[in-house]
């Protein structure tokens, strides 16, 4: 079995209130210079096919639409 | 005319909803594992949180036997109206444009909202946490030149950052519509609006 480890985060140019609500909080405890806070999911799994891992992502782990994400074999 | 009602686990607005349609034809109660919809005239998808909303809102109720099925149901022309969390699985089920985001302020949102049914207006009530419609611009633009907005909120009532105000969109055969306020809530002048009548009735009428 591989294993692997899939991020998603919303696409950019898609406003993403969490972010946005993280980098508001920031600055009270010092971190002025904190931008583009975008926050996402990863989701950790095992496969015996891991050539199908996009056709995975594709059609369950991430809406194409509005996620992108990013395949990482460990 | 009969109306079917899916339900799945986690399904939470399926009685109001099977209520609504009795008031405009008879209902019946279809469980997510089944495939038949054998007899039935037109489909609810009701509102609720399908499978906990597990990954996304509506993402693995898409790929229930009963979903496959209203898929098929649709593309045959069959009425299909989904509200809110059915509205989320239409969208992931990709029978309907674009797709629901968390709302603007992080905050779920639960009151009475004004809906435009182009010059009409309709007062129903809106209860989500996910409902800011978003799609690509030039998406909206074909689905507003193509006239399947459906529902927009009245302006400065958008409870949850919709992209142009967008509450309910439908396909572009006309037969499979989604939003995101609850007419099933709003039927009986005790909970102060029978508006939402008006949106099952106007799916009935897509059968004519």
């Amino acid at each position: 079995m591989a294993r692997a480890r899939v991020l998603i985060r919303p696409k950019e140019g898609i406003l993403d209130p969490q972010g946005k609500a993280v980098e508001r909080a920031l600055p009270a405890l010092g971190f002025d210079d904190v931008e583009h806070v975008r926050i996402g999911r990863i989701v950790e799994l095992e496969t015996a096919d891991p050539q199908r891992l996009s056709e995975l992502c594709e059609k369950l782990l991430a809406n194409p639409l509005i996620e992108d994400y990013e395949i990482e074999t460990l | 005319m009969i109306w079917g009602v899916i339900q799945f686990p986690g399904s939470c607005d399926e009685r109001d909803a099977l209520h609504a349609c009795s008031l405009t034809g008879e209902a019946r109660l279809i469980w997510h594992e089944e495939r038949s919809l054998d007899g039935i005239d037109a489909v609810v998808v009701p509102g609720g949180f399908s499978y906990g909303d597990y990954l996304r809102a509506g993402a693995i109720a898409r790929f229930s036997p009963a979903i496959e099925s209203v898929a098929e149901f649709a593309a045959r022309g069959g009425p299909v109206l989904g509200i809110c969390n059915g509205f989320q699985v239409l969208c992931e089920s990709r029978l309907l444009p674009g797709a629901l985001l968390l709302n603007q302020n992080l905050r779920f949102v639960c009151r009475q909202v004004e809906l435009l049914d182009g010059d009409e207006r309709l007062s129903i009530p809106v209860k989500h946490g996910e409902g800011r419609y978003w799609a690509p611009g030039e998406v909206l633009d074909e689905i507003e030149a193509a006239g399947q907005v459906a529902y927009r909120y009245a302006p400065g009532d958008n409870p949850n950052g919709s992209a142009r105000d967008i509450a309910g969109v439908a396909n572009e055969a006309g037969n499979v519509l989604g939003l995101m306020p609850h007419p099933e809530h709003a039927v009986d002048p005790l909970t102060g609006s029978t508006d939402g009548l008006k949106v099952f009735e106007r799916v009935a009428g897509a059968l004519v």
